[in-house]
């Protein structure tokens, strides 16, 4: 590794990859760096860190390229895996990173009962709306009317607004922010990170390749500045009505709350159990 | 009941499901995860009892396939694991079988089978997963299966399971069935001292992984085990022997495939036990799990009549016992094959002994029941006219 080389990379990342996966314009440098940056501004040790991710693009930011314990797992079920490892390593901090199709299509279920658990993992979630290793395949989170190549007529299917939807199933933190946003990401992962309990971080990011492609948005800078316009912050998509809010990107925390938590509960049961032998 | 204590010394007359229990916690057991499935929902019931008294943590999940991803998890992050299910939730959790085969994963599976195909009947205890559990996820591998064939040795084998699955760094599978699970027996647990126990190998940290070697050894490569700043990097895709992905070098995909096979079938004298009880017999009764113990009675039946009988037991169906089952068929005339099930391991023993005498198969009298000993004996009297 050279010299020039960003901070990030020298510190954080294994020396001899030193080729990334992504396409030009991608949005994954972006939440990978605000993932990193988010460890480093923390000053925590990234040998803490066990690091889980399942199938698709976003999957890759951890595995090959952090320099920690990186577990690449089956399509969908890193959330899973992750649970054992949280069980296993209560002291460690578990952080899944992996994309919408992987998440909340194959692997849904698995979410919303993570979430339901209130089991201490943070999840980056990385939503470019479609699937783009597979060659731009209709999602769950493809906006109704776009047209990919398994709706090639226009997708009829109304699409998952993943963030209200831990919320409902009961995560501690839950919170989306853009690619636009790096700032912000980057400061609700050190929330989300820090947070007892379940945390899920919707980053919501572009697809030059695939979804500018299909959406017809162009590349990648035109699609930031697609998130630009259209990003309405929480507290006042709150006072708009759902017309106003079609096509637009509600950023901000969705939830903020402290619950028990499941593996802290594992550890002083065990304590418990154990104390009275 | 005795409380708190990690192996239950004494004489108990309890169920197979209990003594899988007890012997997966005598093991060192410490993580497992279930969803619920008769006839295999006693051992996750008891396990959620016990393993908090012994320190360990059980997860009840939203499906199978979160129960055996959780277990490899758990196992990554240095924990006994173990998952139970039935011939439903083996079906489910298929493809992560191969995730743990390819990521040299030591984890139990317990298989407490039942009549199928798909939702069948749950409670009776068809051998029907004999062969889904060694050819079920995709891809080419070899994995442990053992046949217990009562309740002691549910408890004797599930032990013997998480040793090899700890040598081995590999799943192992308990075939037990829902007759044996749901049947009760005496079972004798001994003294914590007498049970002898294994634990896998843990790499050191290093530089970086490149300095390493964490997998595809045949002698078993010690496991980089998270949150020891080890630094590992596990896939399930083809990886080379530091775990880094390599997609596009063929002799990398070839040991990354054959490997963990080499692996298996290099040990085999170690992992495959059989009972060979066919010392001067004509024709020798072959089976495994319950239906041994029809075997058994046939065979003592048959010799009471003057029938020259004996049994040939596989205590481990995979890697299948093809050297054990040679030397038996080299010596008899007749192998007539016993399975509750329609003849899955029958064409496995047909190759190879199908050279030196007869072989045949024999079913239960109805599908699903147990073999009448009666049965068994009035068929080989008709074969031997």
């Amino acid at each position: 590794m050279t010299k020039n080389a960003h901070p990030l990379r020298q510190k954080y990342t294994r020396s001899h990859i030193l080729r990334t996966t992504t396409c030009p314009g991608c949005g994954i440098g972006t939440v990978s760096q605000a993932i990193l940056r988010s460890i480093d501004e923390l000053q925590f040790d990234i040998d803490d860190f066990i690091f889980v991710s399942g199938i698709g693009c976003s999957a890759w930011i951890p595995s090959p390229f952090y320099n920690a314990d990186t577990l690449h797992t089956t399509h969908g079920r890193p959330v899973a895996f992750a649970t054992g490892v949280k069980l296993g390593l209560p002291d460690k901090h578990v952080m899944v990173v992996s994309g919408d199709g992987d998440l909340t299509a194959i692997g849904g279920n698995h979410l919303i009962h993570a979430a339901r658990r209130n089991i201490n993992l943070t999840v980056v979630l990385v939503n470019n709306g479609i699937y783009g290793m597979t060659g731009g395949q209709t999602a769950p989170t493809t906006p109704r009317g776009i047209k990919t190549i398994t709706s090639p007529y226009g997708a009829m299917e109304h699409h998952f607004d993943i963030s209200p939807m831990v919320v409902a199933a009961g995560a501690s933190y839950v919170a989306r922010w853009t690619t636009y946003h790096p700032r912000q990401l980057t400061r609700s992962i050190k929330k989300g990170i820090q947070k007892k309990g379940f945390a899920l971080i919707e980053a919501v990011s572009q697809c030059p390749v695939q979804y500018g492609r299909a959406s017809k948005l162009g590349g990648a800078v035109d699609m930031l500045k697609h998130f630009k316009k259209n990003s309405v912050r929480i507290n006042k998509a709150r006072e708009m009505g759902a017309e106003e809010l079609q096509g637009k990107f509600i950023v901000g925390e969705f939830t903020d709350l402290e619950k028990a938590e499941l593996s802290e509960q594992w550890v002083r049961l065990r304590c418990e159990m154990m104390e009275e032998r | 009941m005795q409380r708190n204590k990690r192996v239950l010394t004494g004489t108990h007359f309890e169920m197979g499901n209990w003594a899988c229990t007890e012997g997966a916690i005598a093991a060192g057991c410490n993580f497992a995860a279930g969803y619920p499935i008769t006839p295999a929902s006693e051992v996750a019931n008891l396990l959620a009892a016990r393993l908090p008294e012994v320190g360990g943590t059980f997860l009840q999940t939203e499906d199978e396939i979160s129960a055996i991803c959780s277990a490899i998890g758990a196992s990554w992050a240095g924990c006994k694991a173990m998952t139970v299910t039935s011939g439903p939730g083996i079906s489910l959790m298929q493809e992560n079988i191969g995730f743990a085969v390819a990521t040299e994963t030591p984890l139990v599976i317990v298989d407490v089978q039942r009549f199928g195909p798909s939702t069948g009947v749950p409670s009776v205890g068809l051998a029907g997963d004999i062969v889904q559990v060694a050819r079920g996820s995709h891809g080419d591998y070899q994995i442990i299966a053992l046949c217990p064939e009562n309740p002691q040795e549910m408890f004797d084998l599930t032990i013997r399971a998480f040793n090899l699955a700890e040598a081995y760094r590999v799943p192992v599978f308990v075939m037990a069935d829902g007759f044996m699970g749901h049947m009760r027996e005496q079972i004798v647990v001994p003294e914590e001292d007498r049970i002898e126990l294994k634990n896998r190998k843990v790499a050191e940290p290093a530089e970086t992984v490149l300095d390493r070697q964490d997998f595809l050894d045949v002698n078993v490569a010690p496991m980089p085990v998270f949150g020891r700043g080890i630094k590992a990097h596990v896939t399930s895709s083809c990886h080379d022997e530091h775990g880094m992905r390599n997609l596009s070098d063929p002799e990398v995909m070839h040991r990354y495939a054959m490997h963990p096979i080499e692996k298996i079938l290099s040990h085999r004298d170690d992992i495959v036990r059989v009972q060979d009880a066919c010392e001067d017999a004509t024709i020798a009764l072959v089976s495994c799990g319950t239906v041994s113990r029809c075997a058994r009675a046939a065979a003592r039946l048959g010799r009471e009549e003057g029938l020259n009988l004996g049994t040939l037991r596989l205590l481990t169906c995979w890697p299948f016992p093809d050297q054990e089952v040679r030397v038996v068929a080299d010596r008899v005339d007749h192998m007539l094959v016993l399975e509750n099930n329609t003849g899955q391991l029958y064409p496995y023993i047909k190759a190879e002994a199908a050279h030196a005498c007869r072989v045949s198969f024999l079913g239960p009298q109805t599908l699903g029941q147990i073999h009448d000993p009666r049965y068994i004996l009035s068929h080989i009297k008709e074969i031997i006219q």
